[in-house]
């Protein structure tokens, strides 16, 4: 069964009155354990659909499927608790709590589970293990370069084991050498059984993924297998 | 979210803070300590009156002329003439209010005092020997003016300790004169050192036989009051309603409204002191609550702030699992603590303030005034800020709560 399933999914944007499509008319879905990268130009809609896959933002017309259920049939705090247990987010500009220690800037999702006290702690300190921080467990986000706080960032998206992750640009703020570094963690959190659903506007970092799905003016325009899949080896990041 | 993480968030989001927290703190501080300082200094003046008030007795009656004014433009009554020598005599017959033991006309002025060269400023007191049985003074050097002196109209006095003090120092006063309006009067007796009895302080008084205040310092035929005293505390409503009753036979007043005397027992005096200090209070109260709202509306601004300043956060908080109920539990909560906390220290505050004061005021004016830590004020002002705290942070949260997840990421 396919953990993702869109049909004809639509997005308008009201202005002040003026309508602004994003999306028109997208079909497509994603099986458990795909690594998918969404390409295209600024302004193709693929936020506008990363959005509404992670259950951020409600579709004007469609509709979608997550795990055979309809975002229709959620309430917002549904959608809450099945971004809180089910969803892994990272953004392109971290947004990591200033003054905050990394610990506790893994611990935020656990936060807003029933888990336990110590459970947090434990799941928080396996995290930041799998993604190599935990000599900086106790650092501010101020105190780290950008692909460690890209890092902690992926720590506190896997920390409830979630069974998709949404990356919106996670290298767009970083230089290659790190960028390449979380691509590698991507992969190899792929590896071990995470779909990942990858929005990226290089068709460098796209590569990385086993499926492209190509976004021009709302629509998807080009749905293609990776053939020359860029490979990392295993090195050591994911346990 | 459990509570314990909704606090633990909300108290790391004022630690971030601490300056704006400490600042946004200091409106409620402020409040809350003022009304501390209003109820507890108020309740310390009620309570240094009314011991005062009590230095008189539980027996002691005093009928003043006039009616009760009304208004502010009914003041004119206290100047009444109405208590005269008939009156006095009609009171001493057994027949007519059995239950009195002493009593006493009289007559208040101020007067500047000479001798030989020294002046001082007293309160004279025209009243008969009596008075010295009903304020239980009795004169440690000397004796005090007697009946038949006192028909005589005698320049007789009678002298406080502070009045010895000032116009004769530590030589003898007795059988020396003074001159009150260039008469001169013989000083037959001192009295001990006394302090404030009721409306009089006895330590700056010279008391004169009634008859001579009446006749050559005041040159009037009326008294300003008259002093009784009841033979027991248990007969004080008894010998009230006698009075009135005599008084009122007497002035052939037939309508009570019309009554131009008026009759003041201790437990009315107290009443009327716990009245005036009441609305005092409230006043003072009103000004504080006032402060009060000031530092909420505070409250809120800051709260206003502190939510669009971290927009990002709110939004990064809900895409990873946070409800609408969740943020604003966290902001109604970092409001309310801080509300409560600034009620904390205002109760501090406040104690100390009205400490001080108490403690300053009682050195100023030598008096046993005491402090009376205000609990229900304490109590008062946490529940007060910590509503402040609800219904000021309750605006800001729900604008918090109600960000949309991606526009709060978006924001910059």
């Amino acid at each position: 069964m396919a953990l993702i399933e869109v049909k004809n999914l639509e997005k308008i944007y009201f202005d002040g009155g003026v309508e602004t499509p994003a999306l028109r008319g997208v079909s497509f879905s994603i099986s458990e354990g795909e690594f998918v990268a969404v390409t295209g130009p600024s302004g193709s809609g693929k936020s506008s659909l990363l959005h509404i896959l992670g259950f951020l933002d409600r579709p004007t017309k469609g509709e979608y499927r997550f795990g055979g259920k309809t975002i229709d049939e959620l309430s917002d705090i549904d959608l809450a608790k099945t971004r809180n247990k089910k969803f892994g987010f990272v953004f392109q500009n971290f947004n990591l709590l200033p003054r905050t220690n990394v610990l506790e800037n893994v611990k935020l999702p656990l936060l807003y589970s029933e888990l336990k006290e110590k459970v947090q702690e434990e799941l928080a300190k396996k995290a930041i293990e799998a993604v190599g921080i935990s000599h900086r467990i106790s650092h501010l986000p101020s105190q780290l370069s950008g692909g460690e706080r890209q890092r902690v960032a992926i720590a506190r998206a896997i920390v409830q084991n979630p069974k998709i992750i949404f990356a919106d640009e996670p290298t767009g703020n970083l230089d290659s050498k790190s960028g390449e570094k979380i691509m590698k963690i991507f992969q190899e959190l792929n590896k071990i059984g995470h779909t990942i659903l990858l929005v990226t506007h290089e068709t460098y970092t796209a590569q990385y993924a086993q499926r492209i799905l190509k976004m021009k003016d709302g629509k998807i325009a080009n749905d293609v297998k990776v053939t020359n899949q860029r490979l990392v080896e295993k090195d050591g990041f994911i346990k | 979210m459990t509570l314990k993480n909704s606090l633990k968030t909300a108290i790391t989001g004022l630690r971030v803070n601490k300056m704006r927290s400490a600042l946004t703190m200091l409106g409620i501080i402020i409040g809350v300590a003022s009304i501390i300082a209003v109820l507890s200094i108020g309740r310390g003046a009620q309570n240094l009156i009314l011991d005062q008030v009590s230095g008189l007795g539980a027996k002691t009656i005093i009928i003043r002329p006039g009616r009760e004014p009304k208004g502010p433009s009914d003041f004119s009554q206290l100047l009444s003439d109405s208590l005269k020598e008939r009156d006095v005599k009609a009171l001493e017959k057994k027949s007519n209010v059995p239950g009195i033991a002493d009593l006493t006309p009289v007559l208040t002025t101020a007067e500047s005092v000479n001798s030989q060269g020294e002046t001082y400023g007293a309160t004279i007191l025209g009243a008969s020997d009596l008075l010295s049985k009903i304020l239980e003074i009795w004169p440690k050097k000397g004796r005090f003016f007697n009946n038949e002196e006192i028909k005589q109209r005698a320049s007789l006095a009678v002298i406080g300790s502070e009045v010895k003090n000032e116009l004769f120092g530590n030589s003898e006063a007795l059988g020396k004169k003074i001159k009150i309006k260039s008469r001169n009067f013989k000083v037959i007796g001192v009295l001990p050192q006394k302090g404030q009895l009721s409306m009089f302080n006895i330590d700056d008084t010279v008391i004169i036989p009634y008859t001579t205040c009446q006749k050559y310092l005041l040159n009037i035929n009326y008294y300003h009051l008259i002093l009784v005293q009841a033979k027991s505390e248990e007969a004080v409503p008894e010998v009230e309603k006698d009075i009135k009753l005599t008084l009122r036979e007497l002035h052939k007043i037939e309508n009570t409204s019309k009554d131009d005397f008026r009759i003041l027992t201790q437990t009315e005096i107290a009443q009327r002191v716990k009245t005036v200090t009441g609305i005092l209070t409230w006043l003072l109260m009103v000004v504080a609550a006032i402060s009060l709202v000031v530092g909420g509306i505070g409250v809120m601004n800051i709260m206003l702030v502190s939510v669009t300043e971290r927009t990002r956060e709110i939004g990064l908080r809900k895409a990873v699992g946070a409800t609408n109920k969740d943020i604003l539990m966290q902001f109604l909560l970092e409001s309310v603590i801080l509300t409560l906390f600034g009620g904390i220290g205002g109760i501090i505050f406040g104690v100390l303030l009205s400490f001080g004061a108490t403690f300053s005021l009682s050195k100023i004016v030598s008096l046993g005034w005491n402090f009376t830590f205000p609990i229900t004020g304490a109590l008062l002002g946490l529940g007060v800020s910590a509503c402040i705290g609800l219904v000021f942070g309750l605006y800001p949260a729900s604008q918090a709560s109600k960000k949309s997840p991606i526009e709060a990421l978006r924001y910059e």
